[in-house]
């Protein structure tokens, strides 16, 4: 079967900077993949070669097995980018706009799939009104239409959540999952790891230009993660030094509220921890028990110890 | 409808809907040259033997609107596009350099020319101009157009901020199409500036447009016709090859 997206060998370098350093990804069609990685690990720069953005080095990428440099014309109809930026015309109105992308793409009588795309995208009322009239919100879900005008079977999703509410938010995934089951492959960068982990079947993360991980998130969840002891102790309590090398990985959360992660094998070592805790007379404030999520995961592979 | 058609349309339309700055601010600028100047100057100049001063003068301002204009065009929206960051809608899409060349180029040549039939139509009251040769009128004003429209792509891709653009525009073109003979005949310049005059391309623009009304210039048509036709011809295999690379736009 045809890879929805395939990516061999990529390479990019920007001057002294190298942005991508041999990439490979192969996603199926129907899949939702999550590219994950900290700020500035190469995720748009990939993003970009497989949109025709920008030229890679060295390396292939096929859209639908189409090459986005020899067979650019065909590659370039099946894929959808939602970038990451803000843009947008400010000469037309969010209709004149989806209808001028159509034409971009070919398609001349686009109407009933435009009011479709505004209607699920909860743009309807505001389709005669200008680009700069719009919210950040409602700028961000024109951007998603203008992706979607051309009906691409491959949907690439630069960071669309940023700057949207919650409820926004909300009817977006609604909606991209809805054509993720209709049979539309979506690939998702995003810094909110929890979306990511709901939405993505399989993830690869991205640090400095390589793939350091490229899995299931449910296998990413088990190889790299393990259930967690969280306490909280009672102020000025210090922890024992024979619970010291115990301690998990540091998550951001943590540092605020204080708390210690314990990680482990396996739920008997609760008992064993909280006695050298008892033993050692700290006094426990909470106590939780943690399942693995993703950020876990993204520190682990991010930041190896 | 094609890629090509909907970039050549959105083009059209970008200049439209602001029209009173990109169509009737430059007609009204070239107005207000021309009373001026045929004010001033109308009692002491004359150039072509039975043509008023300022009948000499409407062309070459009609010609200066049409070039000023599609190079405008071309380079403003571009720079626009790149600094917003809206260029992308223009790459994503299947369009290819060729169409994305001939869309930018084409509606540089349709503001300048609107632009410059606007210019033509607010002088009809002043002077009655002979029309001798409509076809050179209408191949230099095209041609001129696309010459300027080709330019105003380079500049525009070329160009990372507008001050850029406006230096490549206010020292380059503008001194160019100043002194390239809108105000008067070369031959009323003395022998190094009518020598320097012959190696500015917008001077044989002019020349053969204005040809095109009188049916006299200061150099033979054919030969401005060719020089500029070389030019276009050079500007675009340049402006293509551009493209092609992805100068500046597919970095």
């Amino acid at each position: 079967m045809t890879s929805a997206i395939r990516i061999e060998g990529v390479t990019k370098r920007y001057g002294q900077v190298q942005a991508l350093a041999g990439v490979d990804i192969v996603i199926a069609p129907g899949e939702f993949f999550g590219l994950l990685g900290p700020n500035g690990a190469g995720k748009t720069t990939l993003i970009s070669a497989l949109a025709g953005l920008t030229r890679a080095d060295s390396g292939r990428l096929a859209v639908m097995g189409y090459d986005v440099v020899s067979d650019y014309r065909a590659a370039r109809r099946l894929l959808g980018v939602v970038p990451q930026e803000l843009v947008f015309d400010p000469f037309f109105t969010v209709r004149e706009t989806l209808r001028i992308q159509s034409g971009y793409y070919g398609i001349r009588d686009n109407g009933e799939w435009i009011d479709e795309i505004l209607e699920a995208l909860d743009l309807t009322a505001k389709s005669n009104t200008n680009m700069r009239q719009l919210s950040g919100g409602m700028k961000r879900r024109v951007l998603v239409a203008q992706a979607l005008v051309h009906r691409p079977p491959v949907i690439v999703l630069d960071e669309p959540t940023a700057g949207v509410d919650v409820e926004l938010r909300q009817g977006l995934w609604s909606f991209i999952r809805r054509l993720n089951r209709d049979g539309h492959t979506i690939v998702l960068t995003t810094h909110y790891l929890e979306e990511a982990e709901t939405l993505c079947g399989r993830i690869a993360m991205l640090k400095a230009g390589r793939i350091v991980a490229l899995d299931t998130t449910a296998n990413l969840l088990r190889r790299f993660s393990a259930q967690m002891l969280r306490v909280r102790l009672a102020n000025g309590a210090q922890l024992p030094a024979t619970l010291q090398a115990r301690l998990g990985p540091t998550v951001p959360s943590s540092e605020v509220t204080g708390e210690l992660n314990f990680t482990l094998e396996s739920c008997d070592e609760v008992g064993t921890i909280l006695q050298t805790l008892r033993e050692a007379g700290c006094h426990i404030d909470d106590i939780e028990i943690v399942k693995p999520d993703l950020e876990d995961v993204f520190v682990r592979v991010m930041h190896p110890v | 409808m094609s890629g090509f058609f909907t970039l050549f349309q959105k083009e059209v339309l970008r200049f439209w809907k602001v029209g009173f700055q990109t169509v009737a601010a430059p007609v009204l600028t070239a107005l207000l040259y021309l009373l001026i100047f045929s004010h001033v100057l109308q009692a002491h100049v004359k150039v072509y033997e039975n043509v008023s001063y300022a009948a000499f003068l409407i062309p070459g301002l009609v010609m200066m609107a049409v070039l000023q204009n599609a190079f405008s065009n071309s380079s403003s929206s571009l720079i626009q596009s790149k600094v917003t960051g809206n260029i992308i809608f223009v790459l994503l899409p299947p369009i290819s350099y060729r169409q994305f060349f001939l869309a930018y180029v084409l509606a540089a040549v349709v503001r300048g020319v609107v632009v410059g039939l606007g210019v033509l139509l607010m002088t009809l009251w002043f002077v009655e101009l002979p029309y001798r040769e409509p076809l050179w009128i209408v191949l230099f004003a095209l041609l001129g157009g696309a010459i300027m429209g080709a330019l105003g792509v380079i500049a525009g891709i070329w160009a990372d901020k507008f001050d850029q653009l406006a230096a490549f525009q206010n020292f380059i073109i503008v001194p160019l199409t100043f002194l390239s003979g809108v105000f008067y005949s070369i031959y009323s310049l003395p022998p190094f500036w009518q020598r320097v005059s012959h190696f500015n391309p917008i001077f044989y623009m002019i020349d053969g447009f204005r040809y095109g009304f009188f049916g006299v210039s200061d150099v033979a048509p054919l030969l401005s016709l060719s020089i500029i036709g070389t030019c276009f011809i050079v500007l675009s295999v340049f402006t293509l090859w551009l493209l092609n690379v992805g100068y500046k736009l597919r970095a």
